[in-house]
Order: C-alpha cells, then sequence, then structure tokens
C-alpha cells in the first residue's frame, strides 16, 4: 500500500506543471513566454504525459508482473510460473485460446475477403447501405453478437423451436453454441468486419480499370481475384488479419457469454484464477503469458506490415 | 500461331448500337465500320458517348440494343476475356505488385499461351515499344510516359486483331504527348493487319494519327470521314467547330450564281447544293482568314487580340458576328477598338444547309 503512494505525489506535481508555466504567459508580455521555453529543456514538457501514463497504466502492469513473482508462501520467486506451466487447466486454455483465435482468424479473413469483394465490385442495391452499416457494427459490445446468436440457436432458440414445432421432438437439432465450434461462430461473427473494413478502403484504392484491363486480356474472374486483387489487397488482409487474431487470442466476453463450461480461454482462466479461485499469482502468471503473447503478435504484425510495404 | 489465338481478327462493326444507363441514353444507334488495319479516331467532347462505344467493344457495357461485331463474328453477348482485345487506357493501369515483363505476360498467361514461348513474346512486345531494358523495373520505377509504354506493350503481348486506346495520351505532359504520337504511328506501320479504335478528345491526336475521324456528340456519330475530309469539307457545324474551331456565319443563298448574303454584303462562295433563298451557315478557318482588302471583304472592329508567338489571333466584331482569324504573326500590334477589314478566297469558305447542324451522321461511313 505505501508503494502505491510513491507515484502519486510525482504524478500530482507532474500535472500541475503546465498550469504554473502558463499561468505568467497570460500575463507578462509576449516576449516572456519565448525566453522561458528556452530556459526550460524540451524533455522537461514530456514529463506530465509520461507519468499519467505510467502511473494509470505501467504501474498497474508492474504489478501484475510483480504479483506473477510472488507465490502466497511469500518472498520472490519463478515457482508461480512453475505451478501454473505444469498444470493441464494452463496447458489446455493455452492450446484452446491459440486454436479459436487461429480458428476465427482465418474465418474472418476468408468471409470479410469475400464480403468485401461483393460489397466493392458487385453493384447491388443497398450496397453502400451494408457499407455503412459494417462500421456501425464494430461499435457493437461483442457478447451482443453471442446474446443473438443464443436467441437464433440456443437450446430455447429461433431454429430449435422451428424443428421442435415441425418435427414434435422434444429437443432441437441445435447444440452447438456452447461448445468451442459456438465460440468460434461467434468471434468469425463479431470479428469479420474489423476485416472488412481496411480491405474496403484498399478495394476502394484499387484502380477499376487495371480489372478491366486484366479481363480484357484474357483474365477469367477467377485468375483476377488471385492475381490482381488479392496482391494488392495482402497489406490490409495482414492488417485485419493481425488486429483479429490479438482480439481473439484477448477475447473474454463471447467465451463468457455463450457459458461453455468445457472451453477455458487464457482471459477465462484469469478469470477463475483471480475472482473464483483468489490465486492471484497464478492469475497473474497467466496474464503476463497472454501480455507476452499479444505484444510478441503485435510486433510481428509491425515487421509484417513494414515488409510488405503497408 | 497458336491454337488458342485463332479468336484474333481484325476489324469492328457497330450495327446500331444503343446504350442506356438507366433512362439515359448515352449511346444512340451507332452504325461505324472499322476496317481490318484500319484506325479510326473517336473524337469528341466529354459525354460525347465516344468512350461508351469503345466499351461496348470491350465487353464492359452491354449494349441495349444493336450488335458489335469483331471481324464476322458477333461478340454483343461475349465476356470480355474472351474477345482478344488490346486494351489501352488513360491512367497505363498497370499492375502494381508485378514487374514490367510480369505485366507484358500476364495476358500470355490468361491465354494459356505455352510457356516457353512467353518469355519470347514479352521480350519482343518490349522491344517494340523500346522498353526492353526495364522487364525487372515495377511500374512505380517508371515515369508516366515509360509506364504507358509498357502498358501498350502488355496490350500488344497477345497479338490482338483490335487494339483499344481510351485517351491513351491524356495523362501525359504536352512534349511527351507528340513524341508518343509519332512513336502509335510507328507501331501501326510495324502492325498493318491491328483495327485501332483510338477515343480522344484532343483533334491533333485524331488529325495526326487517324485513318478516318468518326465526330461524337450527345451520344450520336455526327461526321465520319477521312482528316482531310473532316477538315476542309466539314458536313455539319458540330464537325466545323469541333475539328479547327472554325467561323461560322449565317448567311442566306442569294439568286446570283455562287453568291451569299451575309448581314447585308454578298459574299461569293461556292453554293454547291444548296438551294437559292435558302439559309446556311457559311465555314471558314480562322488562319484562312486573311487581313486586309481582298475577296469577300468585311469590316469590324477589333474586340480581343491574343499574341501566340508565331501568331496574332484577332476577334474581329462584324454587325454583331464575332470572326476569329490567325494570322502571322504581325509587326504592329493591331489595338483594341481598331476598325479592321478581313478577307477569304472563295475556294477556302464551305457552306452547310440548315440543319446540318445534328445528327447527319446516319449513313457517313464508307
Amino acid at each position: 500500500m505505501a508503494s502505491t503512494a510513491q507515484p502519486v505525489a510525482p504524478g500530482i506535481t507532474a500535472t500541475k506543471k503546465p498550469h504554473r508555466s502558463t499561468g505568467p504567459s497570460g500575463t507578462t508580455p509576449p516576449r516572456a513566454p519565448a525566453r522561458e521555453a528556452r530556459r526550460i529543456p524540451r524533455f522537461v514538457w514530456a514529463l506530465p504525459p509520461v507519468a499519467v501514463l505510467a502511473l494509470v497504466f505501467l504501474y498497474p502492469l508492474a504489478l501484475v508482473v510483480q504479483q506473477s513473482f510472488s507465490p502466497d508462501e511469500g518472498g520472490t520467486s519463478i515457482a508461480p510460473y512453475g505451478d501454473v506451466f505444469a498444470s493441464e487447466s494452463f496447458r489446455s486454455a493455452l492450446t484452446t485460446t491459440v486454436w479459436l483465435a487461429v480458428g476465427s482468424t482465418v474465418g474472418c479473413l476468408v468471409l470479410g475477403f469475400v464480403l468485401a469483394m461483393v460489397i466493392a465490385f458487385v453493384p447491388f442495391p443497398g450496397g453502400r447501405a451494408v457499407a455503412k452499416f459494417i462500421d456501425v457494427f464494430l461499435s457493437f459490445p461483442s457478447f451482443l453478437i453471442t446474446l443473438a446468436l443464443l436467441f437464433i440457436y440456443g437450446n430455447v432458440g429461433l431454429a430449435n423451436g422451428v424443428w421442435t414445432d415441425l418435427t414434435g421432438a422434444s429437443k432441437g437439432p441445435f447444440d452447438f453454441l456452447t461448445t468451442p465450434w459456438g465460440v468460434l461462430l461467434a468471434e468469425i461473427t463479431y470479428f469479420t468486419p474489423f476485416v472488412m473494413r481496411p480491405l474496403l478502403a484498399a478495394f476502394s484504392q484499387l484502380d477499376s480499370a487495371q480489372l478491366e484491363v486484366a479481363s480484357s486480356l484474357g483474365a477469367r474472374p477467377a485468375r483476377i481475384v488471385r492475381q490482381v486483387i488479392l496482391p494488392e489487397a495482402l497489406p490490409a488482409l495482414a492488417a485485419g488479419g493481425s488486429l483479429v487474431l490479438v482480439m481473439c487470442l484477448n477475447e473474454f466476453g463471447i467465451v463468457l457469454f455463450t457459458g461453455a463450461k468445457g472451453v477455458t480461454t487464457l482471459p477465462m482462466l484469469v478469470y477463475s484464477k483471480a475472482i473464483l479461485e483468489s490465486d492471484y499469482p497464478a492469475a497473474c502468471v497467466v496474464a503476463v503469458v497472454n501480455i507476452a503473447i499479444s505484444v510478441g503478435l503485435y510486433s510481428l504484425y509491425r515487421m509484417v506490415s513494414r515488409r510488405v510495404g503497408a | 500461331m497458336t491454337g488458342g489465338e485463332r479468336s484474333v481478327r481484325s476489324g469492328i462493326r457497330f450495327d446500331q448500337v444503343s446504350v442506356a444507363y438507366g433512362g439515359n441514353t448515352v449511346l444512340d444507334r451507332l452504325d461505324l465500320t472499322v476496317e481490318p488495319g484500319e484506325v479510326m479516331a473517336l473524337l469528341g467532347p466529354s459525354g460525347s458517348g465516344k468512350t461508351t462505344a469503345l466499351r461496348a467493344v470491350a465487353g464492359f457495357v452491354q449494349p441495349a440494343s444493336g450488335r458489335v461485331y469483331l471481324g464476322d463474328r458477333d461478340v454483343t453477348g461475349l465476356p470480355p476475356h474472351k474477345r482478344g482485345i488490346g486494351m489501352v487506357v488513360q491512367q497505363y493501369a498497370l499492375f502494381p505488385h508485378m514487374r514490367v515483363q510480369d505485366n507484358v505476360a500476364f495476358g500470355l498467361k490468361a491465354r494459356k499461351v505455352a510457356k516457353d514461348g512467353i518469355p519470347e513474346r514479352v521480350a519482343e512486345a518490349l522491344d517494340m515499344v523500346g522498353m526492353a531494358a526495364y522487364a525487372k523495373r515495377y511500374p512505380r520505377e517508371l515515369s508516366g510516359g515509360q509506364q504507358q509504354r509498357v502498358a501498350i506493350a502488355r496490350a500488344l503481348a497477345i497479338r490482338p486483331g483490335v487494339l483499344l486506346l481510351d485517351e491513351p495520351l491524356s495523362a501525359l505532359d504536352a512534349q511527351l504527348r507528340s513524341g508518343m504520337l509519332a512513336e502509335l504511328a510507328r507501331l501501326h506501320r510495324e502492325l498493318p493487319d491491328v483495327s485501332i479504335l483510338y477515343v480522344t478528345h484532343d483533334q491533333v491526336e485524331a488529325l495526326t494519327l487517324a485513318d478516318r475521324i468518326a465526330v461524337m456528340d450527345k451520344a450520336r456519330l455526327q461526321d465520319c470521314g477521312t482528316p482531310q475530309d473532316l477538315y476542309r469539307r466539314p458536313r455539319t457545324e458540330f464537325t466545323a467547330s469541333f475539328v479547327g474551331n472554325a467561323n461560322l456565319l449565317p448567311v442566306t443563298v442569294a439568286d446570283g450564281a455562287d453568291t451569299v448574303d451575309f448581314a447585308g454584303r454578298a459574299l461569293d462562295v461556292p453554293t454547291g447544293e444548296v438551294s437559292r433563298g435558302a439559309t446556311a451557315t457559311l465555314c471558314v478557318r480562322p488562319h484562312l482568314v486573311g487581313l486586309g482588302d481582298g475577296p469577300n471583304a468585311l469590316n469590324g472592329t477589333i474586340t480581343e487580340v491574343q499574341w501566340r508567338g508565331s501568331t496574332h489571333r484577332l476577334y474581329v466584331d462584324i454587325d454583331g458576328h464575332r470572326v476569329k482569324a490567325d494570322l502571322k504573326e504581325l509587326r504592329e500590334t493591331p489595338a483594341l477598338g481598331d476598325r479592321v477589314t478581313l478577307h477569304f478566297a472563295a475556294e477556302d469558305a464551305v457552306l452547310l444547309p440548315a440543319g446540318a447542324a445534328e445528327g447527319a451522321g446516319g449513313g457517313t461511313d464508307g
């Protein structure tokens, strides 16, 4: 507790600094601020934002990391890591998280590419409205999609209701929402627009004359998609895909809302360790692993996107 | 050469081709034949329907009525990739992620030309436009003129019977343009069997390159003929003013032989088939108008003087009608408001019967 007080003090003094320095500039003649600015080194101006950032963001992060090295028995050791890495629940959560994220990303890329191409290149009435709706969709909370899917495929949802009404059976055939496939479906549904957004932007830059010239040269639509559209969409695909991959790795709401008991991802594991089992060191270890994967993927994405010239 | 290229044939024929977007007719019953090996320029202002006509040949717009033929084959319902046409557009449209050689090879691969023959054909096409040294470059590493050469090589590599050029020089600056114009003329001499449809709004390009010019305006063919024919003997007012920017004066054919009445003055002009007493339009090119007294003298007041280096352009008001005269650079620049006399030779004038303003293009091809 005492340790939290230390950063607070510099934080407060730091935020006050701009007030103090802007104060005299309003009352003194115009020359004064220039002279003052010359006396104060540039880096001083960077201190307040850096201090605020450190306080509200980096410090809690550091606490999480610190906690992950502090087993309940006291002291500092890597024992929590050993324990967590050895546990079956962590390994299966890691596997589940990675394959769900990779699967959702691949699904989003394929579905997003096809949908974006239809919206961009096949003129149909309402196409513009659909493109607009995709922007709105990005602002929806992720659990909303899961809730909507529950209404359709849930045990008492639309699809099962129609089935039981028609056949007189007591249960409908759709029972996949609480399985990993339900999570996969929900994640693909929710994250596909995140791939489509950069793709639509890229397609709007693409010169339609290129497509026309390609077809006049004898290329069928499939060849045009493969050799003209796809190469030019690669940076957008890389950008959208890596964004979705990171977001899927960290997705919490969708997994929680499907109520899939068997589907434990890393964020779910953090939640259950911290809130349900009060095992903070283990929760923090999982969190650190999650952060490491996210940061690693992000760096990879930056490297890739620089390579392809995005 | 290869079996897959038998679809290549030369010559284009429009048979009553109409194109409409919504309720808006953008091409109205076009009848036009481009002979094998002929360069036909489609000349007109923007919105005249010339680009639409080209796109109908390429297969990018579907005619509302009428047929399009390549050679003797009806291609009206054929998708673009089955037409075997070479196409070059204003903004080059090179594939940015492919090297120059891959751009040129694209059509050959798409048309399933035997793999071992492709490098040779790419080299041949690049040689033809003088770009062989740039085969390994990317389009972004080339200038506009070089990119357009590559685009032409790409279109020629598939050895098309028909080459469509859609404002190919409009994105280039003036100096490059005249160089490329000469280049295109040379290419056509080297490929005498290829029919070229050349869409442009620039009369110099059309006059320089074309065997025949089809003048388009308001979705319709206005006139069609050889460049000399259209320039010296325009059949419509639109052709006269769009090609060569002619003076157009309203006249009435007088009773005397080869005499017309212009604002109370009698002028000697060959009246041809225009009947006596009829109203008509007198057409004289600005550079054929002379300063000073002479045959067909006209007095007027100078309203504007433009110095254009080697020439002076005078705008002279003659009883409310504005006459343009392009004169070899004058030693003494005339002042605004000066009274001057202009004249022109009878054989330099063309008389257009009234009603020739529009839509006279119906049967002019051939």
